[in-house]
């Protein structure tokens, strides 16, 4: 009973969220109605006693990822109204019955599937964590591995795209240098 | 009043036909990263949901590579993004038309 209120609840936070988050105009309130909907989304996974994935995911989604999208959004012009698509019949009309597919295929699913069986399934008298780093670190070292190397090119790629000038603090400048790096700036913009 | 794993399966598919709208709709991209976590956190939600009413823990562990490669794929995106915005000073998807053949 609990278990029902609370999927209808968090269903409809979630849906709500992500509808304004696709829809608003204003970046900011999609950027807050986007981190609302991560949270609610791991009380999914809470529901579903996957407990390490729930506290992943606020951590990573609304930590990291959330934080690292209000960085970026300080460099964009965050005040101005986002421009819309003018809406095409052809593609909204194309959509919806490519979603009406999706579902189809997403409902059937388990139907197709009714004699699958656990690989991995899950030990008795153990906690969700344990079970996933048992899991983890036995069949999926690899990726895990190969995941970690990605993340590191990630963050060296990060770091190289978004990091010129970063030597340079605004802070600890003179006002002179400042202006004549703003002049180089100007400069090279007329160049290119 | 049971919920079962087609009640997860209709959520997240709901959500990724909004996710799907998202992108579709969008000009900014911003926003349309946006709107690829959306289509991200939806097949989480049924990888989880699946691992639990299946008893196996391969589900789960397809949601966490995917939770890395959307961390990963966010630095990647706002780096390339910023530098972007750097050069043209705008981050509309209509005005990208260099690599146009």
């Amino acid at each position: 009973m609990f278990e029902a209120v609370a999927f209808y609840l968090f269903a409809f936070l979630t849906i709500t969220m992500f509808y304004i988050a696709v829809t608003t105009s204003q970046s900011l309130y999609a950027l807050s109605s986007l981190a609302a909907g991560m949270i609610f989304i791991s009380a999914f996974f809470f529901i579903l006693g996957a407990d390490f994935l729930g506290a992943i995911q606020i951590v990573v989604y609304s930590g990291a990822v959330m934080a690292l999208y209000a960085f970026g959004m300080m460099f964009f012009d965050t005040t101005r109204d986002v421009k819309e698509k003018q809406g095409n019949k052809a593609i909204i009309l194309g959509l919806s019955i490519l979603s009406a597919i999706l579902v189809i295929v997403i409902v059937s699913a388990p139907i197709v599937g009714n004699n699958i069986e656990a690989l991995y399934p899950v030990t008795e008298g153990a906690g969700n964590v344990q079970e996933v780093g048992m899991v983890l670190f036995t069949k999926y070292l690899v990726p895990f591995e190969v995941a970690a190397v990605m993340l590191l090119v990630a963050m060296i790629a990060g770091i190289v795209l978004a990091g010129k000038k970063m030597d340079l603090s605004l802070t600890l400048m003179t006002e002179a240098e400042i202006l004549m790096m703003k002049e180089e700036d100007k400069n090279k913009k007329a160049l290119s | 009043m049971e919920i079962g794993l087609n009640h997860y399966l209709v959520l997240s598919t709901i959500l990724f036909a909004i996710g799907l709208v998202g992108v579709m709709r969008r000009k900014n991209l911003l926003m349309l990263f946006f709107a690829t976590e959306i289509l991200l956190n939806s097949v989480n939600i049924s990888f989880a949901a699946i691992s639990h009413y299946y008893g196996d823990l391969t589900g789960q562990m397809f949601a966490f590579f995917v939770i890395a490669i959307a961390a990963s794929e966010v630095a990647v995106g706002l780096g390339l993004l910023i530098v972007w915005h750097k050069k043209h000073n705008n981050i509309d998807l209509d005005n990208m038309s260099t690599m146009r053949g």
